[in-house]
């Protein structure tokens, strides 16, 4: 326990003390939420919801698979292209211990991130606050941890430190257009198609339900099944294909 | 006492037979030196040692324990400076030794350790702006800190100007000091003769040579040169004594003088290039 705590703090410094990782992961779902606040205002749409609410909905959809998925990917093949993985490999800190803490700092990172994104749509549009916050503070973390194990994942195909961020965000930002993280998702048929095969779909989905239709994180199980089994496929490729040393160099 | 003990190590990598069954013990306390050409199986010989790789065959026990377990006591005893790793480049000196200060049970104390390997002045600074030798120092910082029996240090002076290496000898002989157990890779010999209490010398996976420096160049003829009508003459021998007994009662007899007289001894350098040349095949 000891060690998992040493761990966290370092993780936390390591985060904040980084401005690409601080910026890129923690500050641009919020400044995308700003832009794009701007862009829906309040005002309620046709189904009978309000823009800032729906986009408050697909922010924290794209912000857990951003702090998740892509903050979890590129970490991990930067700390093993640079060989820290394999240094951190030959002290007594346990594999386990690592993950753990890894996930633990991500969640943190993403708990502020929701926090700020809910104190900014108050102020500036009269964003409602969750009714049901222990449901959607429930539904967000199984999300995260089911997005960093697709990002673990992920780390495990990816083959140089220079090409993860591209990489990532060529598979995170399409997604999240189609899954209506940033708005409207009327897309052709096809590109639906691909966003039913998708987790994040599900996922702003089931935020959706339990934010602006008061329901349980529970409400849907079939969606919730679908990121679930994508987070462990992501485990299990990790679990195969995970290395802790350079591929290059 | 025995830090290291290996009997029959093997490794291959698919057909490649990067260890050839080698065998060699270090004691608890001894700088160790593996010598060898690139591609010698140095690397693939610690990493094993270190319990990064798992062997193929033969034993091995370091400080008692197998390193194919990769158990966390083991670890705890263990200090590792990689040929290349870089650490988090926006955390501070002491920041990243408190963090690894961290993992182990009983650390050394962190300033203390930053002090003893020179970076005492560099103590606040970012990781990033430190320059390459003074980062090698931080690795070694790195893997002192968790206070080690046994140091592995995988070609610590590669790509360094001579300032920086001579300094960075001083370091290694610091960690004789402190009582540690060295097991140093390098293919320079100049490096092996000046830290190692004793060399093996590995050449295609097998090790060739093994022994203090000074026994590596004993055995090895000794060269007499001096010039005859200013051409440099060399003679190789292996009874330097009677050859120059025999050498210069003729030039006596003669009433010459051997112009330029010398006797030396081979360097490691020389004994070294042999065995290479012997085991590369043409």
């Amino acid at each position: 326990m000891r060690l998992f705590w040493h761990q966290l703090r370092s993780e936390q410094l390591i985060f904040w003390r980084n401005r690409e990782s601080a910026g890129f992961i923690f500050l641009f779902p919020v400044m995308l939420f700003l832009l794009l606040g701007s862009l829906y205002g309040n005002e309620v749409n046709d189904d009978g919801f309000r823009g800032d609410e729906l986009l408050l909905a697909g922010m924290l959809g794209y912000g857990a698979a951003n702090t998740g998925f892509a903050g979890m990917a590129i970490t991990l093949v930067i700390r093993r292209e640079y060989g820290m993985l394999k240094r951190i490999r030959s002290t007594p800190l346990p594999t386990a211990v690592y993950f753990a803490a890894a996930l633990a700092s991500t969640l943190i990172v993403f708990a502020i991130q929701a926090v700020v994104l809910f104190a900014l749509g108050r102020v500036l549009y009269g964003t409602a606050l969750p009714e049901r916050p222990g449901s959607l503070a429930f539904l967000v973390v199984v999300g995260a941890i089911a997005f960093a194990g697709l990002g673990i994942g992920t780390a495990a195909l990816i083959r140089s430190a220079e090409g993860s961020s591209a990489v990532v965000n060529f598979i995170l930002l399409p997604m999240a257009f189609l899954s209506g993280s940033f708005g409207g998702r009327d897309y052709p048929a096809v590109l639906e198609a691909v966003a039913d095969v998708l987790p994040l779909k599900y996922f702003v989905d089931l935020v959706r339900n339990v934010y602006l239709e008061h329901e349980s994180a529970l409400s849907d199980p079939g969606a919730l099944a679908i990121v679930l089994a994508w987070g462990l496929g992501g485990a299990f490729v990790a679990s195969r294909r995970f290395g802790w040393e350079p591929r290059e160099r | 006492m025995t830090a290291i003990s290996v009997r029959g190590l093997r490794k291959s990598y698919g057909a490649v037979e990067a260890v050839r069954g080698i065998d060699f013990d270090v004691a608890k306390g001894e700088v160790f030196g593996l010598l060898g050409p690139n591609g010698a199986g140095k690397t693939s010989t610690v990493e094993i040692l270190e319990g990064y790789r798992l062997r193929d065959a033969g034993e091995v026990e370091v400080l008692g324990y197998d390193p194919g377990k990769a158990e966390r006591a083991f670890r705890e005893k263990i200090g590792v400076v990689l040929q290349s790793s870089e650490l988090w480049p926006s955390l501070t000196v002491r920041e990243i030794h408190k963090v690894f200060a961290g993992y182990y049970a009983s650390p050394r104390d962190v300033d203390e350790t930053i002090e003893l390997v020179g970076l005492a002045e560099k103590r606040d600074s970012r990781v990033k702006t430190l320059s390459g030798g003074q980062k090698r120092r931080l690795d070694l910082g790195v893997a002192l800190v968790g206070d080690p029996e046994l140091v592995f240090l995988d070609e610590p002076t590669t790509g360094f100007d001579p300032a920086a290496r001579r300094n960075a000898w001083d370091l290694v002989r610091s960690l004789r000091a402190l009582g540690k157990t060295v097991l140093l890779t390098t293919h320079y010999l100049d490096e092996a003769q000046q830290l190692a209490d004793r060399v093996a010398v590995l050449v295609g996976g097998e090790i060739v040579r093994i022994g203090k420096p000074s026994e590596l160049t004993a055995s090895a003829k000794a060269e007499i040169r001096y010039r005859r009508d200013g051409e440099l003459v060399v003679v190789s021998t292996e009874e330097p004594t009677r050859a120059l007994h025999d050498l210069t009662t003729a030039a006596l007899a003669e009433g010459r003088e051997l112009e330029g007289l010398e006797v030396r001894r081979a360097t490691l350098e020389d004994v070294y290039l042999e065995l290479v040349d012997e085991e590369r095949p043409e």
